[in-house]
């Protein structure tokens, strides 16, 4: 899953290194609201998914993990 | 707060679109986005193409348009009419009132209360909750509520926020007495804490314009806009919509006794794509029964939106017979209200150009 997150990332914004440990994806400015939209669509079609509105907040979509928590909390294995 | 309504229908719906359609892919070079992106976020979003009014045409103007139409085509008279209601965010003047503007345009009779209301997104809703509520009066038998917007000229063109959703249009909806045992269910809410997170700073008596509001200026994203600009605070609109609408829906269901799966069609304001799914996935409804494809061919003409989605959608199916819709506003204000009734019969439902 986490490979894909990353891949699902470097797609949508391929100037940056996701892999790169302790980052902050939003206080960098990597990803911005426009980005988190496009984000969420994905996941929601690749996973078959619709992550809720209510947590589609920053830091939900900070690093790796915090995406990875929350396609576990929507049902993803 | 929540309202009931007896014996009122809306007997038609028209609404008025610029012949006048952008494209999203013949603005791309305004967003400094890459073209990658650009496709992605049409996709969730819905860009696609918005209306926009020629520089010059007004609220008042697209109004009077729809109305001549309707006289022309003897599907209004002028003599029933007993009250005008105009709702808009992008008035003429700031002092005369538009709908007397109107009044005195087709010379109305002067037995005609004539209302300006200052609402966004939720309208057309508090619109129809003000004809319901006029309708209550016995010298009132037949409400024309007039819905318009040019917002467009208010909007920076370099802001990638608003302007690719931006869209100008306006709607004439007719709201009478009916001896039909109806029952109409409806709710509003308020929260002025939050009123700048749409906003318009300058124009106004607060901030007159005046060549210091003209001056561009970048915001932290990237944004050019003025201070006579709309200012959209998006990361906050979306949180109130998604925080709000889905609890006022639920509690409209109880309110009207109304299970989800008896709706036929959920009209609702078209913020963008990606928000009005969401809305529809919390809230357990099929994405086919909350249509999108407003804001994603005409643009989000604010408090119009949900006429027009009415009259794009159904058309002559609620002319010929008859559903049961939910309505729902949420926006400007901050102000959200829904609506639950049963449409159809109507004498007109129909979209014109101008």
């Amino acid at each position: 899953m986490k490979e894909q997150v990353i891949k699902i990332l470097t797609e949508l914004r391929p100037e940056f290194d996701f892999t790169k440990e302790g980052l902050n994806f939003i206080e960098e400015g990597m990803l911005d609201s426009f980005d988190i939209v496009s984000l969420v669509n994905e996941l929601d079609n690749q996973y078959g998914i619709s992550i809720d509105g209510l947590d589609i907040v920053p830091d939900n979509f900070c690093s790796v993990e915090s995406i990875v928590a929350l396609l576990i909390k929507n049902g993803v294995k | 707060m929540d309202f009931v309504f007896k014996n009122k229908r809306i007997s038609g719906i028209l609404t008025i679109l610029p012949r006048k359609a952008i494209k999203f892919e013949d603005e791309i070079e305004n967003y400094s986005f890459s073209p990658a992106k650009c496709m992605k976020l049409k996709l969730a979003m819905g860009y696609k193409e918005h209306r926009i009014a020629e520089p010059g045409q007004t609220s008042v103007d697209f109004a009077i348009h729809g109305l001549q139409y309707l006289f022309d085509n003897g599907m209004l008279q002028k003599d029933e009419i007993d009250a005008i209601l105009f709702v808009s965010q992008s008035p003429d003047y700031i002092m005369p009132p538009s709908s007397n503007i109107i009044q005195g345009h087709f010379g109305i009779k002067q037995d005609c209360l004539c209302l300006d209301i200052n609402q966004g997104c939720a309208g057309f809703e508090i619109g129809l909750i003000q004809s319901f509520l006029l309708l209550d009066q016995p010298s009132i038998n037949k409400v024309v509520l007039i819905n318009a917007e040019v917002l467009s000229s208010r909007t920076s063109k370099r802001d990638r926020n608003s302007w690719p959703l931006a869209g100008d249009a306006a709607a004439i909806t007719i709201v009478e007495k009916t001896n039909d045992n109806l029952t109409i269910y409806a709710n509003v809410k308020t929260d002025g804490t939050n009123a700048f997170a749409l906003n318009i700073p300058a124009g106004g008596f607060r901030m007159p314009s005046n060549a210091e509001t003209a001056v561009m200026e970048q915001d932290e994203a990237g944004n050019w806009r003025c201070k006579d600009n709309l200012v959209m605070k998006g990361d906050d609109v979306f949180n109130f919509v998604q925080r709000e609408v889905p609890p006022m829906i639920e509690h409209l269901y109880v309110q009207s006794g109304v299970d989800r799966n008896e709706v036929d069609w959920y009209m609702f304001h078209q913020p963008n794509k990606f928000m009005l799914h969401k809305l529809a996935d919390k809230l357990g409804i099929p994405h086919e029964k909350m249509p999108a494809n407003i804001v994603e061919n005409f643009g989000n003409a604010s408090g119009v939106t949900v006429p027009t989605c009415i009259s794009y959608n159904l058309g002559d199916q609620l002319v010929n017979g008859k559903m049961r819709l939910c309505l729902a506003g949420f926006g400007v204000g901050l102000t959200w209200s829904s609506i639950m009734m049963e449409m159809g019969n109507m004498n007109f439902n129909k979209i014109i150009e101008f």
